[in-house]
């Protein structure tokens, strides 16, 4: 009797807790879901009010206008091209440096430690920062913009050196043998056998770059605009005018459905290739937790 | 007294002599590891170095180097100033205000997902909510703040389109011209991209916990209540305390998140409330050019982070035991 009560009140504990698991998950989709169908809704359908479930009226309009809007994709080449340049420079920028701090022999191997672990704990700043990268170095307006000032973090070298002292010594000594100097071995044996790490961590550094718009915004200006900073002027400019804005020019397509479109554009490759390398993003999400 | 001199010198010749000879030894190495601390020079150690400008009155119309050289010392002049600028006062209460609320609501939620979580049964139902739980950090802010500015738009929003239909309102509620909005759209979009990712630790917390406890507990008569209460949160405490005395003392410092929404929130309709100590420097400094001053806010910010942090750190030691140093 009595166990038969615990028991039912455990299934009720259960069917509560899936019951709002599922709300979470509904919770959590819709916004991406919501914002998909109402791209792919007729844009002067959309005018008349929100879709809920499913388009109103289905079209492709948003797209054929989006994908031919020059603005548009010239934001989307930017920020393709900073996040494969930006995040693959980085990440074997840090990786040389992690490989050098990871060999016991280097000299001065504890004061470059030294020299990055302070830099996770103190910075100098928004405004130090620009003065120094758009008037001292005059990075502004230049596609390097992106790039440079990204390319070290000091979190990233740390997890990376921890990961090269389990590689096992016995290698390098025989590439040693054969005559191979710190240069070969890095490039021609380290960077292959860790490749598992090397992937989370430009992974990581790709979703910064692709989500990024603060740089843009700074040193950008509208030669260098990504597509995120697109968005962000987009929104700025229907606050600023909801009804006068609520056109573009050629009446086939609505600011707001434009609007729609580029955010799907904008979350699309996380969100696609989200499930499939998930893998990835778990470790990496195990890396940053062990530091906490 | 003179062999001892000159073993000496030879000794140093030879050190000297030897430690050139490891540089060149290492010299590979070098090349992969001096680029990193020359960028590192450049781009973390030169900005901190120019936080003396707060100090100072940095003048824009020298060159770079001969303005951060040349410009007059000012003293206090530019902290006092903030001091005595509603504007600033009424960001950084602002700051304050809507740390503590991100704090009190924002912190316990990881901790209840995570819970409830690890109490679902099916495997991989739970690797599923875990994985699309974890999705919203991976997304930007502007998107985020995008979807809210159409999910609360007076004209086909989401949200006034129901409680128009459910007559819950007779005309549309213009949420994002309303002050008294912001801190619930702030708290709500916070906690919709950051639960997942903050509960991966007390996730991590729980999977380490001796299954033997559990199974000891269930031959005592625990019911599920009482693994949660006595065994599942006394063995996260420590990670629970670590994690509130970062939110505590990372409170008020430099936050990019709270940056970006209230940015991208902002309206004039609404920017008394969604003024923070980083949107008022960025004001300050780059669109008024006002370098001076906006790096005096920035580092009077910081020095209250130190503090906050220390404190939180003090307090807890004496109470509970747990410390971060």
């Amino acid at each position: 009797m009595l166990k038969a009560r615990n028991l039912n009140r455990g299934s009720i504990f259960d069917i509560v807790n899936l019951i709002f698991m599922s709300f979470v998950i509904l919770l959590t989709l819709y916004p991406f879901y919501y914002v998909i169908i109402s791209s792919l809704n007729e844009p002067i359908d959309l005018l008349n009010g929100p879709v809920f479930f499913f388009p109103r009226k289905f079209s492709l309009a948003n797209y054929s206008y989006v994908l031919r809007d020059e603005r548009i994709l010239k934001a989307a080449f930017i920020t393709i091209s900073r996040t494969v340049v930006g995040s693959i420079s980085a990440v074997i920028f840090t990786a040389a440096f992690a490989y050098g701090v990871s060999k016991q022999r280097l000299l001065g191997r504890k004061f470059f430690i030294g020299m990055a672990l302070v830099t996770m704990y103190f910075s100098g700043g928004l405004i130090p920062s620009y003065l120094l990268i758009s008037h001292g170095l005059k990075l502004q307006g230049k596609f390097l913009v992106f790039i440079i000032p990204n390319l070290f973090s000091a979190f990233n070298a740390f997890v990376m050196m921890s990961f090269f002292r389990g590689i096992s010594p016995e290698i390098e000594e025989s590439a040693r043998i054969d005559g191979a100097n710190d240069l070969i071995i890095f490039f021609r044996l380290i960077l292959p056998v860790s490749m598992p790490i090397l992937a989370t961590i430009t992974l990581f550094n790709a979703v910064f770059h692709w989500n990024s718009w603060f740089d843009a915004l700074l040193y950008g200006g509208r030669k260098l605009e990504t597509l995120q900073q697109y968005l962000v002027k987009s929104i700025q400019s229907a606050n600023v005018n909801v009804k006068a804005s609520s056109f573009v020019s050629t009446l086939s397509v609505s600011s707001t459905s434009v609007r729609f479109t580029t955010m799907v554009i904008t979350a699309f490759p996380i969100v696609v290739a989200y499930p499939f390398l998930q893998r990835y993003f778990v470790k990496g999400i195990m890396i940053g937790s062990l530091k906490g | 007294m003179n062999q001892a001199t000159a073993l000496d010198a030879i000794n140093k010749k030879k050190k000297k002599v030897s430690l050139r000879k490891t540089f060149w030894d290492q010299r590979y190495l070098m090349i992969l590891v001096l680029p990193v601390v020359l960028w590192m020079l450049i781009f973390n150690y030169i900005p901190m170095l120019g936080l003396v400008i707060s100090f100072k009155e940095y003048n824009p119309y020298l060159g770079p180097l001969e303005a951060f050289v040349k410009s007059p010392w000012v003293g206090l002049a530019n902290f006092r100033e903030a001091f005595t600028d509603k504007y600033f006062l009424s960001s950084l209460w602002n700051t304050i205000y809507y740390s503590i609320l991100n704090l009190v609501i924002g912190f316990p939620i990881p901790i209840i997902f995570a819970i409830l979580l690890n109490e679902i049964t099916r495997t991989r139902f739970k690797k599923f909510v875990q994985t699309v739980s974890y999705l919203p950090h991976f997304i930007s802010w502007v998107f985020v703040i995008s979807f809210i500015h159409e999910l609360l738009a007076v004209d086909n929003g989401l949200i006034n389109e129901i409680l128009l239909r459910l007559n819950l309102t007779e005309k549309a509620i213009p949420f994002l011209a309303t002050p008294s909005y912001v801190p619930s759209i702030m708290v709500v979009s916070q906690v919709w991209k950051t639960f997942g990712w903050n509960s991966i630790i007390y996730i991590a917390a729980i999977t380490n916990i001796d299954p033997t406890m559990y199974e000891a507990a269930i031959i005592d008569g625990a019911n599920r209540f009482d693994k949660i209460r006595y065994i599942t949160l006394p063995s996260i405490k420590p990670t629970i305390v670590i994690m509130l005395i970062f939110a505590i003392g990372g409170m008020i410092s430099p936050n990019f998140g709270l940056f970006e929404q209230m940015y991208l929130l902002s309206n004039s309709m609404i920017q008394d409330a969604t003024e923070i100590v980083d949107t008022y420097t960025y004001k300050m400094g780059i669109v008024l050019s006002r370098y001076s001053y906006a790096t005096a806010v920035g580092l009077f910010r910081s020095i209250v982070a130190v503090i906050l942090l220390t404190g939180a750190n003090f307090s807890s030691k004496k109470l509970t035991g747990e410390s971060l140093f």
